[in-house]
């Protein structure tokens, strides 16, 4: 892998929880409280989670069987979706009857496991939407190009700036329907990041990406930690959720079942049960060279 | 066959108010369907709301013919707010479908004689533009439109565009109306808040995500859109009388088609897409009866006007078949399967 050359071992958030770790364990610091959040499908209980913390400032893997409510789980903590019961906050502020559009102006921004580019716009178009501080997309201001001319090239630098860090930018001026599926993950994911949020949220962010680029989106996902923001992603490549989490949340059938650091979580019997399956060698990653395991010593 | 005057006839209808008014509902449906891709099959409402409010603002409520037209405009304001208050929330068939029904409701509202003390039922409504009444329907009357022309009387410009000062009066009025509309549609669609409202015809939950209000924005371009079809209706109501039978589902189609023609995704698209499909209208609906009548084709002068709806109907599928993006769209859009 191109990877040998870089430090593969990220610096792993530690401590992040208080007291006893099990489903619904206290953080120290949480950006995100979800309480009894509920959403049933007619008999079919979507979601059923008690309670759950975000850790702040750190990369939380959400994983989970297929079905188990993940994503549900996101489109009704960012106001896609409305629970049937339940409250959840973010930064202490409650979120409960609150649109999409003000949960994102709040800091709190999505990604969908479905990427949605808008096709039909230049790249830099995509990324300019990503912007909240444009006067100008007000109907009364558009009229008048000196209001908002100054703010757009503003715009397009900051634009500019994070397309080169995902080296999108030569494509800056093609229609996002040029792009590849995995060229698409990274606009969407830099698009999220125009709109400067606090907490990410990535619908599974490498499915259908090559390893080169997973290995470059992995590094982008680091990156968001170490400037301040806070990440969730929800995961099935399992060395990728090793690899950058700090902190694991389980989810089955609509509930947290476990949460933990990522190699305890991964040794808990429930989980290997509900969702890796016994065949799941926790050493795979060092077998084939491709990781190294925070845990382990570097044997590979 | 008189085909010099089949030309000059057919040339007429360029500076047409009539072409004017289907212009400016063609802008109002690029905003629509174009820019924010909102389905409205319901345009000939809009322009009936805009020619019958403006009417009746006059006939029945006595006002000023300029305060009379922001009358139709504020109806058509409150026809798309009904409109997208339930619609909008849903998905963009919905809208269509709704609109369509409104639409006709409309339409059948100022048809039923219930309302004929204002609306006229089928007769329509004549006579309110003052003094010399209407272009095609000179009734005397006084304060309305036709007194505020400034043109002295007589007859100006050069065949085919020969005309007394009445109809150069809606022409020059029409031009400015249509050329202000187009100004500030093409600024909106060039600004940051065209940006939105193209995000939102790709993808409007992306959008939501990014923070923006995709209820309002979609509901600020069905109202502008929307608007611009009432001055198409007040454009017609300028030039002459208003009749429910003007603002049936097909001229809704006929302003689809001259959309399509131009680039549904383009500022000047209906502009040229309205001309281009009116004067062959036109030029059709005069040819083939001139054919029939010369003996050419095996049908009567009625039957062969009616062949052009086909000819069109014909045209309307090749277009959407063979150049969807229309004659201004960039060809580079149909690169890529949605």
């Amino acid at each position: 892998m191109s990877s040998s050359s870089q430090p593969t071992t990220p610096t792993k958030s530690t401590g992040l929880h208080v007291g006893e770790i099990k489903p619904g364990v206290a953080k120290k610091d949480p950006i995100l409280v979800a309480d009894g959040v509920r959403r049933q499908f007619g008999g079919l209980v979507a979601v059923d989670v008690e309670h759950v913390e975000i850790p702040r400032n750190a990369i939380t893997a959400l994983i989970g069987p297929n079905g188990a409510g993940k994503t549900t789980f996101f489109n009704l903590l960012t106001g896609f979706d409305t629970p049937n019961e339940g409250k959840w906050s973010f930064n202490g502020k409650s979120l409960a009857g609150v649109s999409a559009f003000k949960v994102a102006r709040m800091g709190l921004i999505r990604t969908f496991q479905l990427t949605k580019a808008l096709a039909l716009l230049t790249v830099m178009d995509n990324m300019k939407l990503g912007s909240t501080e444009q006067p100008g997309e007000r109907l009364g201001a558009s009229l008048f190009p000196f209001i908002w001319k100054k703010k757009d090239d503003e715009i397009e630098a900051q634009a500019i700036e994070i397309l080169t860090r995902f080296k999108l930018d030569t494509k800056k001026d093609d229609f996002a329907a040029s792009l590849s599926g995995g060229q698409r993950k990274l606009l969407e994911m830099a698009r999220a990041l125009m709109t400067k949020p606090e907490l990410v949220m990535l619908d599974e962010p490498m499915a259908g990406v090559n390893p080169a680029l997973t290995q470059s989106l992995l590094d982008h996902i680091l990156n968001l930690k170490k400037e301040g923001m806070t990440v969730l992603f929800v995961e099935h490549d399992m060395h990728m959720v090793r690899h950058i989490a700090d902190w694991v949340i389980v989810m089955a059938e609509g509930r947290v079942v476990a949460e933990g650091a990522p190699d305890e979580v991964m040794k808990n019997p429930a989980v290997i049960d509900a969702y890796l399956g016994s065949h799941q060698d926790t050493d795979l990653g060092t077998v084939t060279g491709r990781i190294t395991l925070p845990t382990k010593g570097k044997d590979s | 066959m008189d085909f010099l005057g089949i030309l000059s006839s057919t040339a007429s209808f360029i500076l047409d108010p009539t072409t004017m008014a289907y212009a400016l509902a063609g802008l109002g449906l690029a905003i629509h369907f174009g820019f924010a891709g909102l389905l409205n099959m319901g345009m000939a409402g809009f322009m009936a709301l805009g020619a019958y409010g403006y009417a009746i603002g006059i006939l029945t409520f006595g006002l000023p013919w300029y305060l009379a037209a922001f009358v139709g405009i504020g109806a058509s304001i409150v026809f798309a707010l009904l409109l997208g208050i339930p619609t909008l929330r849903l998905r963009g068939d919905y809208l269509a479908i709704v609109t369509i029904a409104a639409a006709e409701i409309i339409r059948l509202l100022l048809l039923t004689a219930v309302f004929a003390d204002v609306t006229g039922s089928a007769d329509g409504l004549t006579g309110f533009n003052g003094a010399g009444g209407t272009v095609t329907n000179p009734t005397p009357g006084a304060g309305g439109f036709n007194d505020a022309n400034p043109i002295p009387g007589g007859e100006y410009g050069f065949e085919p565009f020969l005309d007394n000062e009445r109809t150069w009066f809606v022409r020059i009025v029409g031009m400015l109306i249509l050329a202000g509309a187009t100004f500030a549609v093409w600024r909106l669609v060039h600004s940051p808040w065209g940006r939105v409202i193209k995000g939102i015809r790709e993808d409007e939950d992306a959008v939501r995500s990014l923070g923006k209000n995709v209820f309002a924005y979609k509901m600020q371009a069905l109202v502008i859109g929307g608007v611009l079809g009432a001055l198409g209706g007040l454009l017609l109501a300028f030039s002459t009388n208003v009749n429910s039978s003007v603002f049936v589902t097909s001229l809704t189609f006929f302003i689809w088609t001259a959309l399509l023609l131009g680039g549904a995704a383009t500022v000047f698209g209906p502009l040229v897409g309205s001309v281009i499909f009116w004067t062959l209208q036109a030029f059709l609906g005069l040819v083939f009866p001139a054919l029939a009548k010369a003996g050419l084709l095996p049908f009567s002068g009625i039957q062969a006007a009616q062949i052009r709806f086909i000819i069109v109907g014909v045209i309307l599928v090749l277009l959407v078949i063979f150049r969807p993006q229309g004659i201004f769209g960039n060809k580079k859009e149909l690169t890529f399967v949605k």
